[in-house]
């Protein structure tokens, strides 16, 4: 204040300033300690109270849904990211709890190295596997790591849907529940001081040298890493890379828990990766799989049980927690790593809804509200239909159905003949000798499929809508040479480029792994034989109905192929 | 490069290659390939049966106008006959002149043309003045519902008028795409349940409604309208801006870059969905006021313009909203945020192309 004669050199007269009424906020909850967090929009909550919420939230998640039966194998899905590592993190802490609250499954945790597919290379790949060793190895569960090289020697087996478990009613859950906590008393008034069916969580030294027979010390055989290379370079968009991989590494997490005896595998998808997850898969077309793909339990494979139980926490709580909480994650670089936005349907998504969410903030939660009111139910009822070989949901198409955006996509109305990039495309597999100078490499000219586009075909009549999307995205560098002077013998390797123009890009699946193909050969095998008997041999089918593609080929035959040919005939789908 | 030849006729240069599958086509080979489908359309969901009256709801914009002409070629073969519909909201500056165009078209096509008007069905009610009534909310207008939700009935009203026995609208499958992102985005369970088919088969006394353009992308209609050089008037609303709507419509454009058929694919999604019977809406019945088609008391219409009559424009708006009586005002939302009031709170709700539900 200017006063008169007031003296400024005086020191601050009053000490610190009074405290603000109403600024000083208090952990919502408790209403005592200091607030560390800002969770949703606006409550503040201490770090106690943080702990509590987040853990009761996993728990509740997986009380609520009673389906982890004591004394069950559960496989920890662990990709090194944060929500995985939290869960991980979770279900340590959970076995290490007093009797009461402990958790009651047995854990084993899986770790698939994706390097190869990402473009990592072999030195990267190993200081990575290191770190993920050296946290394996302080968790004290029975740990497996896995490269996804492995789909090359996985059989066909895996994308059969084994016979489900009898499910167990609540009345099931409570009485296996109690007769284990039994059981448990029962030993312990016995003096055994820990039974083998109790949690592990105190870590037996021999444990954690529970490993896969094919010892990590080894990287894995160069031709199966070379193939995989070339499979993903195979592969022409971004999303259906992205696909590609996820449906591989859920066959080989699949096969691993089928291995080692686990029934249930749990995913660490949050809350806002499943918002995401849901939108991506309503714009690859799986509308009809939603509650597959983001419920919090995923059955389709019968045996094994997909369970996701951090589906409630979002993103920014997992981060949160992993760091007030110095739970240890390795970052390994995805496929879509420092990829521009516009690169794939997932990164589109998911910048989308990030940035919906920064203006309307219950974008995700609304989202993930309305995941909770989808069913898992095929359209008709019939749940007994064939299954899609990739991702093991019954089927979503139909070709009956034609007034559908399946049906607009199979027909043409143009009234054309097969034109001629098809009629390349029914290039030989076997190098004909004919195709040489001055010859377009048509030599067999479209009127009959050949074996490569029979193959294709036949992989992708097996496959539902979404799964047929991605697979066009599956492309093959040719295998012809042709039109030039020298004509290279076929003996020589087959990566010789056109040298005209650019090589021909066929639509082929050759480089997909053995076991789909095998699994593909088999299904079809299995279809033909009830009908073969009123099959006729209609030579004159085969040639008008030669433009096979992506949505798949005329059947082989007479009078059942004609009703199929009304509505995918004539398609010039590449 | 000169262009390839047409792949269908093989005789005359293309014009152009089809969005969607890339085929290199002549104009005229384009023409008949879209009204083919189309046709096939209709005939597969056995939407117009023959001897039906339709009533084409004609905005004066590409859609409706490829719609009508297509329908118009289609008449003979289909057995119907058509009549325009059009509906003047009252919104100055953008329906007048869209108005004129549909005048013209009718000329041209010699269709019966009938005008109906919010101002005569609606008790004086016209776009501007709804505008200024939900402006002064605060946050960002939400006459899109209202009109939406409007337009409907006034087409219903229109439709019976001229004695028609079928409506048709011309929402293509990007119309669709974006509407099911839009109702998962807003968690809208009923509409997400109510939608993915063809159109409704007319409950409850309504008039059956159908798309027959939804399998057709939007580049191909504005192709069609392109080499078929018709008329019609091609500005947005004035009010469009402000629409949720616009959020999806952007999306849609990110997607079709990265995937050409995400289109499709979203409309064959919708058409899968499967919800819970929980979340699916009640079986309609009728108004208590007008006897329309309402799942609840009041139809959406009545409950509208109830609020408006009352100078409480967001009554009938957004979750819990719906038939209100004459007591008391909508209970408060719910304190937990994550209960949804965002997007779905009157920001634009159901936006201008839900003309149909």
């Amino acid at each position: 204040m200017c006063q008169v004669g007031e003296d400024y050199g005086d020191p601050a007269p009053e000490g610190p300033p009074p405290p603000r009424p109403g600024r000083e906020l208090k952990c919502v909850k408790c209403s005592e300690g200091l607030p560390v967090v800002v969770i949703r929009a606006g409550d503040a909550f201490c770090r106690d109270c943080f702990r509590a919420f987040y853990i009761h939230k996993f728990r509740a998640v997986l009380g609520k849904n009673r389906l982890i039966f004591p004394g069950e194998k559960v496989l920890l899905a662990w990709s090194g990211g944060p929500s995985s590592s939290s869960m991980v993190w979770q279900v340590l802490e959970g076995l290490s709890r007093d009797s009461a609250k402990r958790l009651r499954f047995v854990p084993g945790v899986v770790y698939v190295d994706e390097g190869a597919a990402c473009g990592q290379s072999r030195e990267d790949r190993a200081k990575t596997l290191s770190d993920v060793k050296r946290i394996l190895q302080t968790l004290g569960f029975p740990w497996h790591v896995v490269t996804l090289e492995e789909v090359f020697a996985l059989p066909p087996s895996v994308l059969r849907c084994s016979a489900p478990e009898p499910v167990g009613t609540v009345g099931t859950y409570k009485v296996a529940v109690d007769s284990f906590l039994q059981q448990q008393h029962t030993l312990e008034a016995e003096g055994v001081g820990d039974s083998p069916s109790s949690a592990q969580g105190e870590a037996q030294p021999s444990q954690p040298c529970t490993q896969d027979p094919q010892n990590l010390a080894e990287p894995p055989p160069a031709a199966q890493t070379e193939a995989l290379s070339r499979l993903f370079d195979s592969v022409k968009t971004l999303t259906a890379k992205e696909e590609l991989l996820q449906t591989l590494r859920t066959h080989l997490i699949l096969h691993v828990a089928r291995t080692h005896g686990y029934s249930k595998v749990m995913t660490g998808d949050s809350c806002t990766r499943l918002a995401i997850k849901l939108m991506t898969s309503l714009a690859l077309g799986r509308g009809a799989f939603l509650a597959w793909d983001t419920g919090f339990s995923d059955e389709r494979h019968g045996d094994v049980v997909v369970v996701r139980p951090m589906r409630e926490h979002t993103l920014k709580e997992v981060a949160f927690y992993n760091r007030l909480f110095a739970v240890p994650s390795v970052f390994t670089p995805a496929i879509d790593t420092k990829a521009p936005e516009k690169a794939s349907i997932h990164r589109l998504m998911e910048g989308f809804l990030l940035r919906l969410q920064a203006q309307f903030p219950s974008t995700v939660s609304t989202v993930y509200r309305t995941s909770e009111k989808l069913v898992k139910a095929p359209r008709d009822g019939c749940a007994s239909g064939p299954r899609c070989l990739l991702c093991m949901c019954s089927l979503d198409v139909d070709t009956a159905d034609s007034a559908t955006a399946f049906g607009a996509q199979t027909q043409d109305f143009s009234q054309m003949q097969p034109p001629t990039p098809l009629a390349e495309a029914g290039a030989p597999t076997v190098p004909c000798r004919s195709a040489e100078v001055g010859r377009a490499p048509n030599c067999c000219q479209g009127t009959r499929p050949c074996r490569r586009e029979d193959s294709r075909a036949r992989v992708i009549k097996q496959l539902c809508y979404g799964c047929r999307v991605n697979m066009k995205d599956v492309v093959s560098r040719s295998h012809s040479w042709v039109v030039t002077g020298e004509a290279h013998p076929p003996g020589l390797g087959a990566t010789q480029p056109l040298v005209h123009g650019h090589p021909l890009l066929q639509p082929s699946l050759d480089p997909l792994p053995p076991y789909i193909l095998a699994e593909a050969q088999l299904r079809s095998q299995r279809l033909s034989p009830e009908i073969q008997e009123y099959l006729l041999e209609n030579s004159d089918d085969r040639a008008h109905a030669s433009g096979s593609g992506a949505w798949g080929p005329p059947e082989d035959g007479g009078e059942e192929g004609q009703t199929v040919c009304d509505c995918i005939n004539k398609n010039i789908f590449n | 490069m000169p262009a390839p030849q047409c792949a269908s006729c093989h005789a005359a240069r293309a014009a152009l290659r089809r969005p969607r599958s890339g085929q290199a086509l002549c104009g005229a080979c384009f023409c008949t390939a879209f009204e083919a489908e189309v046709l096939h359309t209709v005939l597969a969901g056995r939407l117009l049966p023959p001897g039906a009256v339709v009533a084409v709801g004609a905005s004066g914009g590409k859609d409706s106008t490829v719609l009508a002409h297509v329908l118009r070629e289609l008449a003979p073969r289909l057995g119907v006959s058509l009549r325009l519909v059009a509906v003047d909201e009252g919104i100055s500056g953008y329906r007048d002149a869209a108005l004129a165009a549909v005048r013209r078209q009718a000329a041209r096509w010699d269709l019966p043309l009938t005008v109906v008007a919010y101002a005569d069905l609606f008790g004086g009610w016209t776009m501007d003045a709804v505008a200024r009534s939900t402006a002064g909310s605060g946050r960002s207008r939400a006459c899109c519902t209202f009109c939406g939700v409007l337009r409907r009935r006034a087409l219903e009203e229109g439709a019976r008028l001229v004695g028609a026995t079928h409506i048709v609208t011309g929402h293509n499958a990007d119309d669709m795409a974006e509407t099911v992102l839009m109702n998962f985005l807003r968690g809208d369970a009923g509409r997400l349940a109510r939608g993915g088919g063809l159109g409704s088969r007319g409950e409850g006394g309504a008039l059956p409604r159908c798309r027959p353009l939804q399998l057709a992308s939007q580049k191909e209609v504005v192709l069609y309208a392109h080499f078929r050089r018709l008329d019609y008037f091609s500005e947005e609303c004035v009010y469009a801006p402000e629409a949720f709507r616009g959020h999806a419509r952007h999306l849609l454009k990110l997607l079709e870059a990265a995937r050409p058929s995400a289109a499709l694919d979203l409309v064959h999604s919708a058409e899968r969905l499967a919800l819970a019977p929980a979340a699916r809406p009640p079986p309609p019945g009728a108004c208590s006021r007008c006897g329309a088609l309402a799942s609840r008391a009041l139809c959406q219409a009545c409950a509208l313009l109830d609020g408006l009559q009352r100078g409480r424009p967001r009554l009938a708006i957004g979750k819990g909203g719906g038939a209100r009586d004459e007591e008391g005002p909508p209970p408060p939302p719910p304190s937990d945020p994550g209960s949804a009031p965002g997007p779905a709170d009157g920001e634009c709700g159901a936006a201008c192309k839900e003309r149909c539900e």
